[in-house]
């Protein structure tokens, strides 16, 4: 029996890259999110690439309550139950410096909402033996800038958080890869000024499913920026606070 | 954020624009997106000025991809407007299915074949784009509205090669058409002159064909080149999938320059021998054999170039010919020059084709482009033909009523479809198609 996925933020163009490549192989598709018409767009089309199945179902991760029937739908499915999260929101920093009310939504979007589903997934995971969850955070959780130290909190958080499940997953024959992506072309930053070494959704989740295929644990998107990263955690807090990268 | 300023030009880098776009990925964000005006667009291959619009706005749709349902038994697929021809090909050829006409490049989109209706290697005997759309599903202000030939003959008549303005195409529902494997046939035969090259496509009896031609060819050689005839057969694909080399850099003037190019031609006519030669091709090899490149739009430089296409009606070969000549003398480089035989299939007022010959000939942006042009666009209207919207840059709008007779009706279908004229583009304006 092939594998389900239940999607998390399966709107976002990184997540369709990946679901289509998923429902070629034959995989069943749990499409969450709050766009539903829209999704039953994307769960038609990974039913012609090939899916076992596809279906819409609803989360909000500001609404605790959708996420008991997500997990009563993963126990009804057969075989092996993996999750992919692709949630996150990042408002300007301004705005979140002029309204710091924002933070909670920033947090719940990227960290607590998908880790509460997680958290009910885990036990599946574990009593079935087998299982993987995907969780996407971003280069900008690696350090704190001026730019978008809020995002990069929640995002730093779902990454620690994802560290921890892994460590508990893996002792089950569970799996946990954490993908950091740099910056990629997708609605989320259309338009924003000073972007460099965009990727395309595309090779994120070509990057992605080969990572899972070598079971690794934490990957760079595109590679390169392990190395971007790795320069910018080495320079010295007192250097750093004076920066803005 | 839904909209970015950014300058941007057609596939042909001689026409710019500056303006907002817009890249939705879902139905809502889409319709946000046209509630500000403005045209949708492809993937901007169109070489002039058709999917510009410059200090306005426009929607770009190749986000809007998604494959909304296919019945493998009858050969019908339902798909937002933004995929690729070519995305299609690869997904369906497995299957023994794919799409019934196709351009020269697997990244038109299909929201740009349909506004161009576009044809193939196979017009003679497929027709054009539009003939295989069964429906599509135009964005209005009210919401997603079908249109097929029977709900609005009008309508869809005036949207097939209707250039954006009857409305954002959302999805379109297509009849497929039946392959036997994922392989071609190929034949190249090399072709002496003009004459004999006419002859050849008429007496063809393959269901693909496209004439090579070395535009730069004077006097006796006029016309030569490689006749390349193509049928479907079965078998999986030949050979591993390509991957694309890009062109990293904008190319030097001097790159194209005469000479360089006449050698081209000469090392490019030279690849089949003088008895010919039979080859079997991966599909998306033979259709889109330029994809192999990408961006190879930069060869030609900062400057860019232009695309003269147009097409002649089958007793007016010699006036064909006349152009040609033309063009030769002209003295531009023009390495990439097509010669096809094309039938009468149409599905639009605007549509391009006609029963008959058509030529394509890259003309890199010079000084002395616009005269040559003018004086091709001349000969075209004596010979009772047409100049290709999809490749147009330079045309005059007085030309416009002679080489579209249906430009009239198309107006109004487009004025009641859109009677603010908030789906113009640059092309739409330059040539006067929306006001007389
Ligand atoms: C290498 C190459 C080879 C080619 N070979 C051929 C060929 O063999 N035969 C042929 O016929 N053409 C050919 N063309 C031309 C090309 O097929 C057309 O220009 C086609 O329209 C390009 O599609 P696009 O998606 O890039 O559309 P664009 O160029 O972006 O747009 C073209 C027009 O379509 C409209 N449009 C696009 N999407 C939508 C939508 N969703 N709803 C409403 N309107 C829309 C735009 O407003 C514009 O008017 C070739 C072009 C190139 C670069
Ligand atoms: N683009 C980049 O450069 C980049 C770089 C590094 C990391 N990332 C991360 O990659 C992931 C995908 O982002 P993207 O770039 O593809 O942008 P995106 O299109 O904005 O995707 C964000 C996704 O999160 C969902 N979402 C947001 N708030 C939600 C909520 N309260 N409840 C449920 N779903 C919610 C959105 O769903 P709706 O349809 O309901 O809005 C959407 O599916 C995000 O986690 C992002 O932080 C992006």
């Amino acid at each position: 029996m092939a594998e389900t996925w239940i999607v998390l933020g399966a709107s976002s163009s990184m997540a369709r890259a990946l679901v289509r490549r998923l429902a070629a192989r034959g995989d069943g598709l749990i499409l969450a999110g709050r766009d539903l018409a829209d999704l039953e767009r994307d769960a038609a089309d990974a039913r012609v690439r090939g899916a076992a199945f596809a279906e819409v179902v609803r989360f909000d991760a500001r609404e605790p309550a959708c996420v008991a029937p997500i997990l009563a739908r993963a126990k009804a499915c057969e075989g092996t139950v993996s999750a992919a999260v692709f949630v996150g929101s990042m408002p300007p920093q301004a705005e979140i410096d002029a309204d710091p009310g924002l933070i909670e939504g920033v947090v719940t979007d990227s960290f607590t909402g998908p880790a509460r589903l997680l958290q009910g997934l885990a036990p599946i995971i574990e009593a079935r033996g087998a299982g993987t969850v995907i969780g996407v955070g971003s280069v900008a959780g690696d350090r704190g800038r001026i730019s978008n130290y809020v995002y990069g909190a929640a995002k730093a958080a779902f990454a620690t958080y994802l560290s921890g499940l892994r460590n508990r997953l893996g002792r089950a024959g569970g799996h946990v890869l954490t993908v950091k992506p740099g910056f990629t072309d997708t609605a989320m930053t259309w338009g924003i000024e000073g972007m460099f070494l965009v990727a395309s959704p595309d090779k994120v989740a070509t990057d992605i499913l080969s990572a899972l295929e070598k079971q690794r644990n934490v990957i760079y998107t595109p590679f390169f920026w392990m190395g971007i990263m790795g320069i910018i955690r080495l320079i010295p807090e007192r250097v750093f606070k004076k920066l803005s990268v | 954020m839904q909209w970015k300023t950014a300058d941007y030009a057609g596939w042909g880098r001689a026409l710019r624009a500056r303006g907002r776009i817009a890249r939705p990925e879902r139905v809502s964000a889409l319709r946000d997106a046209l509630a500000e005006g403005g045209p949708a667009i492809g993937n901007r291959l169109s070489y002039g000025d058709g999917a510009l619009n410059a200090d306005g706005a426009a929607v770009q749709m190749t986000r809007m991809d998604r494959l909304l349902a296919f019945a493998p038994e009858t050969g019908v697929i339902e798909v937002e407007a933004g995929a690729t021809i070519g995305a299609l090909l690869k997904l369906l050829a497995p299957q023994g299915w794919m799409p019934a006409v196709m351009p020269g490049t697997g990244l038109a989109t299909i929201g740009g074949c349909i506004a161009n209706d576009v044809h193939g290697k196979n017009h003679h005997g497929a027709g054009s784009f539009g003939q295989h759309v069964l429906a599509v599903t135009l964005m209005t202000q009210t919401g997603p509205r079908e249109v097929s030939p029977a709900s609005d003959p009008a309508l869809f008549r005036a949207t097939m090669g209707g250039q954006g303005q009857t409305g954002a195409i959302l999805s379109a529902r297509l009849k497929l058409m039946a392959i036997p494997g994922q392989r071609m046939k190929v034949v190249e035969t090399r072709m002496r002159d003009f004459d004999s090259f006419i002859a050849a496509l008429d007496a063809s009896e393959a269901d693909f064909t496209v004439g090579w031609i070395d535009a730069t060819a004077k006097r006796k050689r006029l016309g030569r080149g490689i006749l390349e005839e193509g049928t479907l057969v079965e078998g999986t694909r030949p050979g591993p999938e390509r991957r694309p080399k890009p062109v990293p850099f904008d190319a030097p003037r001097a790159l194209l320059s005469w000479p360089v190019v006449k050698i081209f031609n000469r090392w490019y006519g030279s690849g089949v021998p003088d008895s010919g030669r039979k080859r079997t091709r991966a599909l998306d090899e033979f259709f889109f054999p330029l994809d192999a490149l990408t961006d190879w739009n930069r060869l030609y430089g900062k400057r860019g170039f232009h695309q003269f296409q147009c097409v002649v009606p089958a007793d007016r070969a010699p006036a064909l010919k006349e152009i040609l000549t033309t063009i030769a003398r002209g003295g531009v480089a023009s390495p990439l020059a097509v010669l096809k035989r094309m039938g009468p299939g149409r599905a639009g007022h605007l549509s391009f084709p006609m029963d008959g010959y058509t030529l394509a000939v890259d003309l890199p942006a010079r000084a002395r482009v616009p005269a040559l042009y003018a004086r091709l666009e001349e000969q075209v209207i004596a010979a009772g033909g047409r100049i290709y919207l999809a490749k147009d840059a330079l045309a005059r709008p007085e030309s416009m009523a002679a080489m579209y007779p249906e430009l009239e009706a198309w107006r109004a279908e487009a004025a009641k479809a859109d009677p603010e004229r908030r789906l113009a583009t640059d092309l739409v304006r330059r040539l006067k198609l929306r006001s007389a």
